[in-house]
């Protein structure tokens, strides 16, 4: 009977089990996690923030699906790999056998490194245990300076501000997630955050986070002090400064790293046996001609699912997709697909890939043409050697399934560019009939 | 009052009958806001997940889940589109 152990209960590491569990019903599966929590939606934690979802439903899996998994949790982390052996040393002193070894441990988010970061009440939006104490802070918090970029910056921002604080968000460069949309995307969102109130501070940063002493004797945030010589007055300072790979385990052993564990498109690391999936995972893709790592849903879920077939022995290989993110910005909802930074330039905000993000959207394009049919409904589609792609889509997203298609196949679209360019045409009608070609 | 009713119970019905809701999984990140505000009590996001069709006889096309998904996974399509 095949010993299956899988290390993270995040959607990778699920995904795997529930494979194996199908093709498998009697191997054993472990599972290994020190999150008192187990498996929820990570990315939910901003809906409860913002009083949208409640904490309970942060939990997807019933107990009866658990059940039917049959999965052994211990609540460990691995603190040893021993390839030779096929074990596991843990930090509770256990030993643990595998055949199979899935690394599913995901990605940390990177702590701010200024004084006065070690406070309490200086937090990231990154587990079940951050947001709870984000709400705690957020109860008896009037101000908050909330730093970095992407999608977690702007869910920590519009979070904090349905729970009453008033917020600051400072930027290090001139506009919002410069690395991924363009300027009139950054400014739209930079104008709703405005609107609702929100505070933005441009070509600045925290310089010292300061504190004082309440009256029970604790330390207390009393503010910012940022890099341009102001005082900014807050009791909570959110940080979104981006991810990085859990490598800390991995080091010192026979498996490769770069910026994640490197995998082959079986998800095999350079050590037969031992796997990696999920955000932790840097994978070929044969297409750019590199190995990327991507923070995406959709790519643990795909990624984690091929790791389970190869565990059981199935010859499942990762097919390269293109990268999608939808998400909210703003009450918009905002999709990403494929190639769609134009400048490859780094965020200022970001010392990191951020959640929700993939290195594959970098690239340089030929054309850029863009279509707003209002102020909030707005397509930005990418071409480049007579294909399409990327495309962000932000407000309807009618598109998109097209979109997508389009750029996923990439359909030679160079006798409709001059139409495409117009301002006039109607954009539904000329990429339905580019689509007709992939028919 | 009550043919105001009637008209909308009329409504809801033609909608049962020709719509169906429809999930895009890519798009989906499982945090559970249509399952939370679905007044039927439907887990459509265990159906999303196992990409089973949201076919659940308790629907009755109010549209909640579709309004409320942060990220547009959930959309309602003609029955005859989905044929």
């Amino acid at each position: 009977m095949t010993r299956h152990v899988i290390l993270g209960m995040g959607t990778a590491g699920l995904s795997a089990a529930e494979v194996i569990r199908r093709h498998q019903p009697s191997a054993t599966i472990t599972m290994i996690s020190d999150d008192p929590y187990g498996y929820y939606s990570r990315p939910g934690l901003a809906y409860v923030l913002s009083h949208e979802l409640t904490r309970a439903h942060l939990f997807p899996m019933t107990r009866g699906r658990w059940n039917r998994l049959a999965i052994q949790h211990i609540r460990a982390h691995a603190v040893q790999i021993d390839p030779q052996a096929r074990s596991l040393s843990l930090n509770t002193g256990q030993s643990i056998a595998y055949d199979r070894l899935l690394l599913a441990i995901g990605a940390a988010a990177m702590p701010l490194n200024v004084p006065g970061a070690e406070l309490d009440g200086v937090l990231p939006l990154d587990s079940m245990q951050d947001m709870q104490r984000m709400i705690r802070h957020a109860k008896r918090a009037r101000q908050a300076v909330v730093v970095g970029g992407g999608v977690t910056a702007i869910e920590i921002v519009e979070g904090l501000h349905a729970r009453g604080v008033q917020v600051h968000y400072l930027m290090r460069g001139g506009r919002y997630w410069r690395s991924v949309l363009d300027e009139a995307e950054s400014h739209l969102i930079e104008q709703r955050l405005i609107c609702q109130g929100v505070s933005l501070h441009h070509h600045t940063e925290i310089a010292r986070i300061t504190s004082r002493r309440d009256w029970l004797g604790r330390e207390r945030i009393s503010g910012v002090e940022t890099t341009d010589g102001w005082q900014i007055r807050c009791q909570l300072v959110g940080v979104a400064i981006g991810v990085r790979p859990r490598l800390d385990l991995v080091a010192g052993t026979d498996i490769e790293t770069d910026r994640g564990i490197l995998v082959d498109d079986r998800m095999q690391t350079s050590v037969p046996g031992i796997y990696a999936a999920g955000d932790v995972a840097q994978a070929w893709d044969p297409i750019a001609g590199r190995a990327t790592v991507q923070t995406l849903w959709p790519v643990a879920v795909a990624q984690g699912r091929v790791a389970g077939a190869n565990m059981i022995g199935q010859l499942a290989t990762y097919e390269r997709s293109i990268p999608v993110n939808v998400t909210r910005l703003t009450g918009l909802i905002v999709s990403m697909i494929g190639t769609v930074s134009t400048r490859g330039e780094p965020d200022p905000d970001l010392v990191t890939i951020s959640r929700g993000d993939s290195e594959l959207w970098r690239g340089v394009p030929d054309t850029i043409v863009v279509h707003e049919r209002d102020q909030v409904h707005r397509q930005r589609l990418i071409i480049k050697d007579n294909r399409l792609v990327g495309a962000v889509l932000i407000g309807d997203q009618s598109l998109f399934s097209t979109l997508h298609r389009l750029i996923e196949k990439r359909v030679d679209i160079g006798m409709f560019l001059r139409a495409l360019r117009s301002s006039q045409v109607d954009l539904a009608q000329v990429l339905m009939q580019a689509q007709k070609q992939v028919a | 009052m009550l043919t105001r009713l009637a008209e909308h119970e009329n409504r809801r019905r033609c909608a049962l009958s020709h719509a169906r809701l429809v999930a895009d999984p890519t798009r989906c990140i499982q945090c559970g806001i249509c399952s939370y505000n679905c007044p039927a009590g439907i887990d459509i996001r265990g159906h999303v997940w196992y990409e089973e069709p949201i076919d659940d006889c308790r629907c009755v096309i109010c549209g909640e889940c579709v309004t409320r998904c942060p990220r547009g996974a959930l959309r309602f399509v003609s029955l005859s589109a989905v044929s």
